[in-house]
């Protein structure tokens, strides 16, 4: 662009006027930028190349030792595969109970859609620190659930503060992602394709299974895409459901930030989070071109 | 009745699923009038002891005043800054503009706990920690995709025949912006303005980084309570949270339509 504006002016008088304009009126949202994106990203990518001396006072020479030390930590390699496992499930989960939803909206039209488009958008414009608040009355000991089921007189079960509580309340958490992004990719499906199946005497199972649900698998693929690496990445509702108990990797970016100061452990972690990132991209895009 | 759209089976499954997706929202309503010493749901007694513990909280006041004033600046600065980078992108459309408006809506990409990490590590050093000149840049690069993202959809959709009539007219660029462009752009304003005051009054992650003893928004106060002692007070913050994010859901739809914002 900076290349082509000195040719476009020379070339033509009414063109530099707007490309002044254009850098002037965009200087604002480039100063900030800069200031809170840019440089804070390319000095976390310089921190994962520093490290902590034994007193815990940063060391700024460029050393690999941050990164092999985490490399070969289990501790690390643990919390990495059990990060990975779970949003994997949490993902799956995710698919599963916002499908049926998705479908009905889509299916619907008129005020029944509009009211559901509501509830689907509400809860994601609500605080995560609100609703896992909500899951805690509902998971904890003495929450919804323990006390349904102590009038059976089953349990208490333990529901909070372990895995099991994260995957519920996360679930939750992302559906309205999942929901959005299958809408989207509901846009290709056209009734007639499954018209013509019923007319033909599939029965509506099979329909479904046959002509709906591969039409719609390039929304599953984004929608996954979504909700895996917003899990990977999510630290509100593990800590909070998690009660520091359970290790995954945004809550220890946290620790290791705040509590312990070590910052260049804390930067590492970062960056392997943008790296699950960028793999999980490549296989939606991989995923996408075998659909095509 | 034999499509599979119309089957009892699957608005039954359907009804269970968004119960799920509702519960912990919904919850917080009764339990907000609980009037037990500790979290028990369904509560044992009911009262509004709890708001009365709420408004009695110093500590919650002060977080609220931050946050209220917080939300309210970051939204007059991001309108101030986002207008102008929306109608470079819409109208001048320099070489390369869906390039800039995809580099500029990039941080909505980056995991929040990423960004906040960076943005310690760099405003540390400044004094910028628990610092409104730290809290604002931070919220203002949260928020200013969101008010992006609105008002170039909303600035590509205006008729563009009344703007250039006014030029053909004989009005300057400036005059055409301030009273043609900027009146049509009113239903976007408005719908930015809101969706930018929930998320900087909203947002948690990144500010927990940033914030400190002595400069705490509400959400951070709100965790940092939740993650010690999770008692019905808890469901009073959430409840008056969740009537301020239903204001700003009917703010938005009535503005520039909710499924236009959120469904593309």
């Amino acid at each position: 662009m900076t290349a082509a504006a000195p040719a476009l002016a020379r070339g033509n008088a009414e063109q530099r006027s707007p490309l002044a304009l254009a850098a002037l009126l965009l200087l604002p949202i480039a100063i900030v930028n800069a200031i809170g994106f840019l440089l804070p990203i390319i000095n976390l990518l310089k921190l994962s190349f520093y490290q902590s001396s034994e007193t815990g006072a940063l060391v700024e020479i460029f050393t690999f030792n941050t990164w092999l030390r985490i490399a070969t930590d289990t501790f690390y390699i643990q919390m990495l595969v059990r990060t990975t496992l779970i949003s994997l499930l949490i993902t799956l989960l995710t698919l599963l109970v916002s499908y049926p939803i998705a479908f009905f909206i889509y299916r619907s039209t008129g005020a029944l859609r509009s009211i559901m488009v509501v509830l689907v958008i509400s809860p994601l414009l609500t605080s995560a620190v609100v609703r896992t608040y909500g899951w805690v009355a509902i998971l904890s000991e003495q929450g919804l659930v323990n006390n349904l089921l102590s009038f059976i007189g089953a349990g208490p079960y333990r529901l909070i503060f372990n895995a099991t509580g994260i995957v519920i309340g996360l679930t939750e958490i992302l559906m309205p992602y999942m929901i959005l992004s299958l809408m989207a990719g509901f846009g290709r499906l056209d009734h007639r394709y499954e018209e013509a199946s019923l007319s033909l005497g599939a029965s509506p199972l099979r329909t479904f299974l046959t002509v709906t649900l591969p039409l719609t698998l390039p929304g599953i693929a984004l929608g996954c895409l979504l909700c895996f690496v917003i899990a990977v990445s999510a630290f509100i509702t593990p800590q909070l459901l998690g009660g520091g108990r359970v290790f995954l990797l945004a809550t220890e970016i946290y620790h290791q930030a705040i509590v312990t100061l070590n910052w260049p452990v804390a930067a590492v972690l970062s960056m392997i989070v943008l790296i699950v990132f960028g793999a999980a991209l490549a296989l939606y895009a991989r995923a996408l071109q075998a659909l095509e | 009745m034999n499509e599979l759209g119309q089957s009892w089976t699957l608005k039954l499954l359907v009804a269970l699923c968004l119960a799920y997706l509702l519960a912990p929202v919904v919850l917080v309503f009764p339990l907000s009038f609980s009037a037990d010493t500790v979290m028990v749901f369904p509560p044992q007694s009911w009262g509004v002891r709890w708001y009365a513990e709420l408004a009695r909280n110093a500590n919650m006041a002060e977080a609220f005043s931050v946050s209220l004033v917080l939300a309210t600046m970051v939204t007059v600065l991001s309108l101030l800054i986002g207008i102008p980078a929306a109608y470079v992108v819409v109208r001048i459309k320099p070489a390369g503009s869906q390039f800039l408006f995809n580099l500029l809506t990039a941080p909505l990409l980056l995991p929040t706990i990423v960004l906040g990490l960076a943005m310690l590590m760099v405003f540390a050093p400044w004094g910028w920690l628990a610092n409104w000149k730290g809290l604002i840049i931070a919220h203002l690069v949260v928020a200013l995709p969101y008010v992006l993202r609105i008002l170039a959809t909303s600035l590509a959709t205006l008729p563009h025949d009344l703007e250039e009539a006014a030029a053909t007219l004989g009005a300057s660029r400036l005059g055409v912006f301030f009273k043609v462009t900027l009146p049509l752009m009113a239903p976007g304003i408005v719908g930015a303005t809101a969706l930018c005051f929930l998320v900087s009054f909203d947002e948690v992650v990144v500010s927990l980084f940033l914030t400190g003893p002595n400069l705490k928004t509400l959400p951070v106060e709100l965790f940092h309570y939740a993650d010690q002692r999770p008692d019905p007070m808890v469901a009073c913050v959430s409840t008056l949270l969740i009537v301020l994010t239903m204001a700003v859901v009917v703010v938005i739809d009535r503005s520039v339509g909710l499924a236009r914002t959120f469904l593309k």
